[in-house]
């Protein structure tokens, strides 16, 4: 019956109400319930919203809100929940796994002998930006940078200039959640001969 | 409707006659606003538009997200964010606590969860001109129509948790008691819920 009480302040007072959202998973926190990550969410709420935890959490509103269930949905309802709440850390673990195991390759290409551009390929897989990081190294460095797709289907950052080193430097730097081992440098001159030779082959 | 997760587009500016538009047919679309819409729209304020997958749009106000609208649905609906600020405003039903979960798993809302006891249907009465609103136990003052806007609170909760459009009028519901109510709508946790619009 909170709501109808709630309700009818508002109409006396026409002002916009503040609500509180769960800083875990984004949900009221009386719907925390639903989001997969109750823990989490508890413990959230314990600490930065105690009022709200007491009145949400506390064995009292818990027995009224499961009173009005029967058994069985009771019954189901858990299970639905236990089921959201495996998920949800299948894809935790998923996303940790992901993230040791994706590699930044930055890659040194030989454009005309003397001069060269930096690609850097695998920034997405750390939930990274590229657009907005390839404006960062533009300024960094001075020089052009920009997002272009790869014929693979993928996208990648491309500065000008031989800065692959400075870019790692940049990279370990600014996003601390990249691991320096993850990083890997790679210089890729351009195969004229071995391109010559395969034209030669197929003529 | 946003099952899915929706990328983050940019936003553009409106022309100040679209947002004259915009918030006149907000006030037609829902008439209890109107004391309220100095504070979601002001005057000088500018409005933004963020381009959604599928032809929908949304409305954004200093990154507070307000309404949003698709192409085939011709009301303006409110962002649950928006409804959780002014929840006094908008023609509400209310399900039971058995169907929540499936709703916010982004099932079609279905008659039986409003039906049953824990569910609230518009239970018609008298009011004052202009005076729509939610008895004590959150019935709506007047029957709504098919294809009518709707807010859906939930048993035991005090904030909505998805927002739609009637597919079923709230007298067939009463008399069918099965069937789809509502489809495509926005609850909470869905991918317009978790766009971030800064």
């Amino acid at each position: 019956m909170m709501a109808e009480t709630q309700r009818q302040e508002i109409v006396t007072e026409p002002q916009s109400r503040r609500v509180t959202y769960c800083g875990v998973c984004s949900l009221p926190p009386e719907y925390c319930e639903y989001g997969g990550t109750v823990k989490k969410c508890q413990d959230w709420l314990q600490k930065n919203e105690p009022a709200l935890y007491d009145t949400i959490w506390s064995p009292e509103a818990l027995e009224a809100a499961t009173a009005s269930l029967s058994v069985e949905a009771q019954k189901r309802a858990a299970k639905d929940a236990q089921k959201k709440a495996a998920k949800a850390q299948a894809a935790e673990a998923k996303q940790a796994d992901k993230l040791a195991n994706s590699h930044i390759v930055i890659k040194r290409i030989e454009r005309n002998k003397k001069k060269f551009v930096t690609a850097v390929i695998g920034l997405e897989a750390f939930g990274l930006e590229l657009k907005k990081v390839a404006k960062d190294l533009g300024k960094k460095f001075a020089t052009g940078s920009s997002v272009t797709k790869t014929p693979s289907g993928g996208e990648e950052i491309v500065v000008q200039g031989d800065v692959s080193d400075e870019i790692e430097e940049f990279l370990l730097e600014k996003y601390k959640e990249i691991p320096e081992d993850n990083i890997e440098l790679v210089d890729d001159k351009k195969k004229k001969k071995a391109a010559a030779a395969a034209a030669g082959a197929a003529g | 409707m946003f099952k899915k997760e929706i990328p983050p587009a940019p936003k553009s500016k409106l022309k100040s006659s679209v947002q004259r538009g915009i918030r006149q047919s907000i006030l037609e679309t829902y008439p209890l606003l109107a004391r309220h819409i100095e504070e979601i729209i002001p005057k000088k304020a500018s409005l933004e538009q963020m381009k959604l997958p599928d032809r929908a749009a949304l409305y954004i106000l200093d990154g507070e997200p307000l309404f949003w609208e698709h192409d085939d649905f011709e009301p303006l609906l409110p962002h649950l964010k928006l409804v959780h600020r002014f929840p006094e405003a908008f023609p509400s039903i209310r399900i039971d606590r058995g169907a929540i979960r499936f709703v916010l798993s982004g099932a079609t809302l279905m008659a039986p969860g409003l039906t049953s006891p824990g569910g609230r249907l518009p239970a018609p009465r008298d009011v004052p001109e202009g005076g729509e609103g939610a008895d004590e136990e959150g019935r709506w003052s007047r029957e709504l129509k098919k294809g009518e806007p709707v807010v859906v609170m939930a048993e035991g909760k005090v904030e909505a948790c998805a927002v739609g459009v009637l597919v079923e009028g709230t007298a067939e519901i009463k008399e069918k008691g099965k069937g789809p109510v509502m489809e495509e709508c926005h609850y909470l946790g869905d991918g317009l819920w978790m766009l971030s619009t800064d």
